[in-house]
């Protein structure tokens, strides 16, 4: 688009304040984690890494880390069952309330966290509990899942339109079942967006804190519930710095390969029809 | 869409590879049923489920001295909640912050979407620029609140680059929830916006400015009213989430409650399930009525 040179100049002085505005609070964090000081100081006058080898160290973020990768991996698995199974679904057939259906499926995300905690919280004290299985570890992942469905379905959805039925359509002529056609056809192609789906699933997952604090059973706690906890402990500061620090560098490399893999960033949190 | 069509896509096959698989070809409506009874069962069942759940529960009590459920229906929580002014202060302050929470969102969206989506040529520098601002999305909640509190504490970071020039930072309460709000909501308001003016073609902007209208006036009267589904498909992210929020005012907000804390209060500390129920229909109802105000807008298929 042609712009005049000072409008161009303007947008480009915004972005990179905007750009400023989004990264430096997190720079402030990883510097921070390097910070000699005990108690929170900005600037750092002195540098360490006893904060780092402290937070590796520590009993309460090794046990908290892995029961987030547990829960993690354990919602991530069951929305990449469902999550695709409704995605064909939506993209392959056309039936009575096929936008009831993607409603549904993005509606756990389009709540706030609050209301998917406190509804599932009721319906496990009043169906669960009398039935003997109390709030732990499967409760969480019970709630997870809820609201990853919905980001494997994105991915997958979307190249499912993105690549047709025709190819499909081809294998069954030259004689393919449906079983052979989705595994030789239909399964390459939606390969990638369901390993983008995945890896955005358990980073959501693994983020989660409200619908956790909800449904997680005394003594399960994940990592940012192990964060938050301790935010207003005195002394606990550094460590929940260098613990924010190593989150951050962490999820750099999975999120931008889940980007690439899917079909454009901006699917990330986009539902719905195709532009 | 309403129609019914299940129809086979092709002649079926001359032979199926196997008797199972040719049963399952002839029978679409079969596929269809197997691939959606799983999802529907724990999204139907499970969370709708759930959902309808809290809303009868809304309608218990607890005993005072014993905190089990009463499950009598009453609209005690109701009164309650519509009775106490605490809870209209708290309502209507939670109302204020999301709404100033969109706009310095969508102020901030605007020129930077307008940036990746028209002004940068290379498609590399355009794909860079929207990863810049989706990756924070993953960067994990309290990393962010952490990182919030970093910023706005006595002696923290905004009160030590104001200190040349004599200020002070606002330090921890409303301004600081709402900014720290902000912050966290911003890519949830840039995604729609770019993906709305990727879809404006350039032709349109242009034949404005050829028809001599300002870059204001092409603004007001060409760009806006296009990406108008964008813009509230990402204040219903912004709004709906600062509805529910009760962590990063904890963290930054001092001693302010927004009404989730009422919410989580209410299932925590107060052990009082049915009232924190009934007060998350708040919540629900402002969500519901703002959907259904901009049904009509085509932003739900911007979400």
């Amino acid at each position: 688009m042609n712009l005049s040179k000072s409008a161009r100049w303007i947008l480009g002085a915004i972005t990179g304040l905007v750009l400023v505005f989004i990264y430096f609070p997190l720079l402030v964090v990883l510097i921070n984690s390097f910070n000699a000081s005990k108690v929170f100081s900005w600037p750092p006058t002195g540098w360490t890494t006893e904060w780092w080898s402290k937070a590796a160290n520590n009993d309460g973020v090794r046990s908290a880390l892995l029961t987030s990768v547990k829960a993690g991996l354990g919602a991530t698995l069951i929305a990449i069952v469902l999550g695709s199974m409704v995605a064909f679904a939506v993209a392959r057939y056309d039936f009575f309330g096929r936008d009831s259906i993607s409603f549904l499926v993005i509606l756990p995300i389009a709540l706030p966290g609050i209301i998917t905690g406190i509804a599932l919280n009721a319906s496990f004290n009043t169906v669960l509990v009398p039935l003997g299985i109390n709030f732990g570890l499967f409760t969480v992942i019970l709630g997870h899942a809820t609201f990853c469905i919905v980001v494997v379905f994105n991915n997958v959805v979307a190249r499912l339109r993105r690549t047709g039925s025709s190819l499909e359509e081809a294998a069954m002529d030259l004689g393919a079942g449906p079983f052979q056609t989705f595994r030789d056809v239909t399964f390459p192609a939606v390969r990638s967006a369901l390993v983008a789906g995945a890896l955005l699933a358990f980073a959501l997952s693994f983020d989660e804190i409200v619908v956790t604090s909800f449904t997680a059973g005394p003594g399960v706690e994940t990592l940012p519930q192990w964060i938050f906890n301790n935010l207003f402990r005195p002394n606990q500061g550094p460590i929940i710095n260098a613990v924010a620090a190593a989150l951050l560098i962490a999820f750099i490399a999975p999120v931008y390969l889940a980007m690439r893999m899917s079909d454009g960033p901006g699917r990330v949190v986009q539902v719905g029809a195709e532009p | 869409m309403s129609a019914v069509s299940t129809e086979p896509m092709t002649s079926p096959p001359e032979g199926g590879s196997s008797s199972g698989s040719a049963f399952i070809y002839r029978h679409p409506r079969l596929r269809l049923a197997g691939l959606l009874a799983a999802p529907m069962l724990w999204l139907g069942v499970l969370y709708l489920g759930s959902l309808a759940i809290m809303l009868i529960a809304s309608f218990w009590t607890t005993d005072d001295f014993t905190g089990r459920l009463i499950k009598t229906p009453t609209f005690k929580n109701f009164h309650t909640l519509l009775t106490g002014q605490v809870y209209w202060v708290v309502a209507l302050r939670t109302l204020g912050i999301a709404i100033a929470v969109t706009l310095i969102d969508m102020v901030l969206a605007v020129p930077i979407a307008f940036t990746a989506a028209k002004v940068v040529k290379s498609r590399g520098l355009r794909y860079a620029l929207v990863i810049a601002v989706t990756m924070p999305l993953w960067a994990g909640y309290l990393v962010k609140g952490y990182a919030m509190e970093t910023m706005f504490i006595n002696n923290g970071v905004i009160d030590w680059m104001l200190a040349p020039l004599g200020l002070k930072g606002p330090g921890l309460g409303i301004p600081a929830t709402i900014f720290s709000l902000a912050y966290l909501w911003l890519p949830y308001m840039i995604l729609p916006i770019y993906a709305g003016l990727e879809r404006l073609p350039d032709s349109l902007i242009e034949a404005s400015a050829d028809l001599g209208a300002s870059a204001g006036k092409t603004f007001r009267n060409v760009i806006l009213p296009m990406i108008k589904p964008s813009l509230i498909a990402g204040s219903i992210f912004t709004f709906s989430l600062t509805l529910g929020d009760y962590i990063m005012v904890k963290i930054v907000g001092g001693t302010t409650q927004m009404f989730a804390n009422i919410i989580y209060d209410n299932v925590g500390v107060a052990n009082n399930l049915p009232l924190a129920a009934a007060a998350a229909v708040f919540p629900i109802t402002v969500i519901v009525i703002y959907l259904l105000a901009v049904r009509r807008s085509g932003a739900l298929e911007n979400l």
